[in-house]
């Protein structure tokens, strides 16, 4: 898409799909193939690393952050490329962390990661605080059609939104401090590779998916007021994301349909002026105006398309997030009820069933505060998120308008300028 | 838009305080000083109603008649406003009318009538007749039509079209007593002498050629702008779902609910905006109209123009060819082929008294041709020499106009332009309180 911001991630590699047989793996872990073999790989040299490549996102993301204590970890996600083995193709992301925190060896890092590696991280994150509300990664898939997997929008979305993932979990006081965030960031591939088979077996997953999914058939007795306000507000405000979503694309769609149109407009003055001699000038300016017309509108599509669209999208997939957060929470607490229930029945081995009963009421209760700290602090952001997005569309609207006046007042001055000329010499009419 | 009439005089009619015979003789007067009747009189198409009433065939018919009213020019000063003279007319007596003017004056550029059916519709407007909006659009056009008849300095002295303004009764039979459906020329006259013609007047072709680039462009014009005006219809309607979605979010929001309830009022005021905006283009579009059906007019000139010099060459032609006989007779040799010709070599050569009587005969159609000839020459150069005048007084009517009308589209893209910064700029400080 051209019109884009100065984001210098933005050069991306040319995207084509000639699909032959070979290039189309969809590979288990989604990340994007389908990219021709020829594309030239872009060098990030970590020399270039002083800075991040998009200082005018990083400081959005720190604008409305509520901590406005110094952000001592700045993340950015950038630069994408296909890679080919033999096995498969796949776009990795450079992420790029500049750090003063002590944990960290080094000041600044650059690693690269692709899409399952980011999937890694927050099933980790999930795993070590269940109840933390985190920001959502992007769709695994695009169900709306083939076309546009392979095309340099998508790529670009997609690295937004892992941008914007990574930087939520950086900014989050708890997250920030899990230690596979450092490794995500720092490690090597082959590092990183080694760790990830360290991490709890494909048994133990097992192990704990039963247990959940038989503590959500259980279903949690007795849920506390607050919390299922909470749900019954995600249920309300993810079907108003939904909507919104929906009609901002219906809009999208409406003004190109509009723009169609209006490309065809202005050449029908142009092909008049040219029967006419009196009228060849005004003719000739009304095209002009509306050509001018068309590329505000251009700009203006580009810039819904590119911000509010995404935005919403987002917290539509926040909202999936929340739920599942909430429904966590539900099964630590029937875990806890379950516990209890046995314990009440139970004759003997009291002592050690109750020991495991207050760990589990303890685990309910870290979960509670967890997520009611964490609520408020979902809420601000999104407050914060929606706010810019509607404001920032506001003024692009105001903008695009504010040119199409002047284009046209322009012609009405320069008009209205020349007829007085005209009679000024004596040219009657 | 209305040209100038050129005459300073003003005469005094419809004056509640003269007599009956005071007035007829005024409108006696100033019938026959010829000058602008617009100068003299303020003519309106003040109304438009709906009738019913049985038609030819005997069947009920719904159909809009409307009112025209005139008042002497000068009529309302300090503390006096007469009531405007007035009478009702149907579409049907102003096609009438215009045709009693396309046959009466065949060398000047008629002024069209608004059309009869709703064409270049967009889909939210209406294409029926009987649509409040049309029938309004509909008389505005009227009231133009009549005014631009009435600021030309030939056809607003037609005795006829005074009678159309003043009296209800009666008009009719006046029109069909001029016996002017007598006079026009059939169409397939007019389509003979277009392919037939052999030396046009090159200014006329010129023109024919112009006003065929004029009406084809126009109709394209016409085309696109109603899908662009569909389209953009679209786009802010849309807009109107923001409203109403923002209005129940704002209900289960604290912080939020104000800024996105009064948000949400402003898109709705966005989605109801577009109505306002593309009922004015219309009128853009109906001058742009007029213009297109003012193509069909010229093309009427250029049309008559080569009938007439058909005409004029047919005649000539026949001249030609009976001096040609005249010639041939003369000098006893046959040159052109006859059959004539033909049965005398076969039966045997004609008298001398035989050749005397042909000759005479062709003596006289002789001179009744050149007559002929000489008659329609003048008719030619007449007509050019009027319909040019015209054609140049149409040029200079037809810039003027379009230039407007123009720069009344930019008007009406600046207004619409302000009321959009001015509502985003409103939702942009309600989402700024958010």
């Amino acid at each position: 898409m051209s019109g884009m911001s100065a984001d210098p991630a933005q050069a991306l590699p040319a995207v084509m799909s000639p699909l032959s047989g070979q290039m189309l793996e969809l590979d288990e872990d989604d990340d994007l193939e389908v990219f021709s073999k020829d594309m030239n790989l872009m060098d990030g040299s970590p020399m270039n690393a002083s800075m991040p490549t998009s200082p005018a996102s990083m400081i959005n993301q720190y604008k409305f952050e509520e901590e406005t204590d110094a952000k001592d970890i700045f993340v950015t996600v950038d630069n994408p490329e296909s890679h080919v083995t033999a096995l498969e193709t796949f776009i990795t992301y450079r992420v790029v962390t500049k750090t003063t925190r002590s944990e960290f060896d080094s000041c600044e890092y650059e690693v690269r990661r692709r899409y399952q590696d980011f999937l890694w991280l927050k099933e980790r994150l999930e795993e070590g605080h269940p109840t933390l509300i985190m920001h959502p990664l992007p769709e695994k898939f695009v169900m709306k059609g083939m076309v546009e997997r392979f095309n340099d929008d998508f790529i670009e979305t997609r690295q937004k939104a892992l941008h914007k993932f990574l930087n939520r979990v950086a900014d989050h006081p708890i997250l920030s401090c899990h230690e596979d965030f450092k490794i995500f960031l720092t490690a090597q591939a082959w590092e990183l590779t080694s760790h990830k088979k360290q991490g709890p077996g494909f048994l133990s997953r097992m192990g704990d998916t039963v247990r959940a999914v038989a503590a959500s058939v259980r279903g949690v007795r007795n849920r506390p007021e607050e919390f299922t306000a909470m749900l019954e507000y995600v249920d309300s405000f993810g079907q108003k994301m939904i909507s919104l979503d929906k009609v901002t694309q219906r809009i999208v769609k409406e003004q190109k349909e509009y723009l169609g149109e209006l490309k065809e407009y202005g050449p029908v003055y142009t092909l008049w002026s040219g029967s006419e001699e009196e009228l060849v000038e005004p003719l000739k300016g009304v095209a002009s105006c509306i050509d001018r017309c068309c590329k505000a509108t251009e700009e203006q599509i580009g810039h819904l398309s590119e911000n509010l669209v995404p935005l919403l999208h987002e917290y539509v997939l926040c909202t999936d997030s929340v739920k599942a957060v909430l429904r966590r929470r539900d099964n630590i607490q029937a875990e806890s009820e379950a516990k209890n229930d046995a314990l009440a029945n139970r004759k003997a081995d009291r002592e050690a069933l109750k020991e495991e009963v207050e760990r589990l009421e303890d685990k309910v209760e870290c979960a509670n505060n967890a997520l009611k700290g964490d609520w408020l602090r979902w809420q601000g952001n999104m407050r914060s998120d929606i706010k810019a997005a509607f404001v920032s569309t506001a003024e692009k609207n105001v903008d695009y308008y504010e040119k199409c006046l002047a284009v046209w007042e322009s012609f009405l001055t320069s008009q209205t300028a020349a007829h007085d000329m005209e009679s000024n010499s004596g040219h009657s009419s | 838009s209305m040209a100038d009439c050129g005459s300073e005089e003003v005469a005094v009619i419809g004056n509640t305080d003269i007599t009956d015979e005071e007035s007829q003789d005024n409108k006696n007067n100033m019938m026959a000083e010829g000058s602008c009747l617009l100068r003299k009189m303020e003519i309106s198409v003040a109304e438009a109603e709906k009738r019913t009433g049985k038609n030819a065939v005997n069947m009920q018919e719904t159909y809009t008649v409307y009112l025209i009213e005139t008042r002497p020019a000068d009529s309302v000063t300090e503390g006096h406003n007469p009531v405007p003279d007035s009478l009702w007319r149907r579409y049907s007596e102003f096609e009438l009318l215009r045709n009693y003017l396309l046959v009466t004056y065949p060398f000047i550029v008629i002024p069209p009538l608004p059309e009869k059916r709703a064409e270049f519709v967009w889909h939210k407007l209406s294409a029926d007749n009987m649509d409040p909006d049309f029938v309004e659009r509909r008389r505005i056009g009227l009231e133009n039509f009549l005014l631009r008849v009435a600021s030309h300095p030939v056809l607003s002295s037609d005795k006829i079209f005074f009678l159309f303004l003043t009296e209800e009764n009666g008009w009719k039979e006046a029109v069909f007593e001029t016996g002017f459906l007598a006079k026009s020329d059939s169409r397939l006259k007019a389509l003979n002498a277009t392919f037939r013609v052999k030396n046009p007047d090159k200014r006329f072709s010129e023109l024919k050629h112009y006003s065929d680039e004029l009406q084809s462009v126009t109709s394209q014009l016409l085309r696109v702008r109603a899908r662009v005006a569909d389209r953009l219809y679209g786009v802010y309607k849309v807009h109107g779902n923001y409203g109403r979605v923002f209005s129940e979010w704002s209900a289960i929001e604290k912080e939020m609910g104000d800024g996105l309830q009064s948000a949400g009022h402003h898109m709705d005021a966005y989605a109801a905006s577009v109505d306002d905006i593309l009922e004015e283009e219309e009128h853009y579009a109906d001058q742009l109209k007029e213009y297109l059906f003012y193509a069909e007019a010229v093309k009427a000139v250029c049309r008559k123009h080569e009938l007439l010099q058909y005409e004029l060459e047919t005649a000539s032609q026949d001249l030609a060819s009976k001096k040609q006989q005249q010639e041939e007779l003369a000098a006893g040799t046959v040159r052109t082929f006859s059959f004539k010709g033909m049965t005398s070599k076969l039966f045997g050569q004609e008298t001398p008294e035989q050749r005397e009587a042909k000759l005479k005969v062709l003596e006289e159609q002789i001179k009744e041709g050149e007559v002929t000839v000489t008659e329609k020459t003048l008719e030619c150069e007449e007509f050019v020499k009027n319909a040019w005048k015209d054609i140049e007084r149409f040029k200079e009517q037809k810039d003027h106009d379009l230039r407007e009308a123009l720069m009344s589209y930019a008007v009406m893209q600046i207004s619409m332009c302000k009321k959009g910064i001015q509502v985003w700029t409103n939702a942009k400080e309600c989402f700024s309180k958010m």
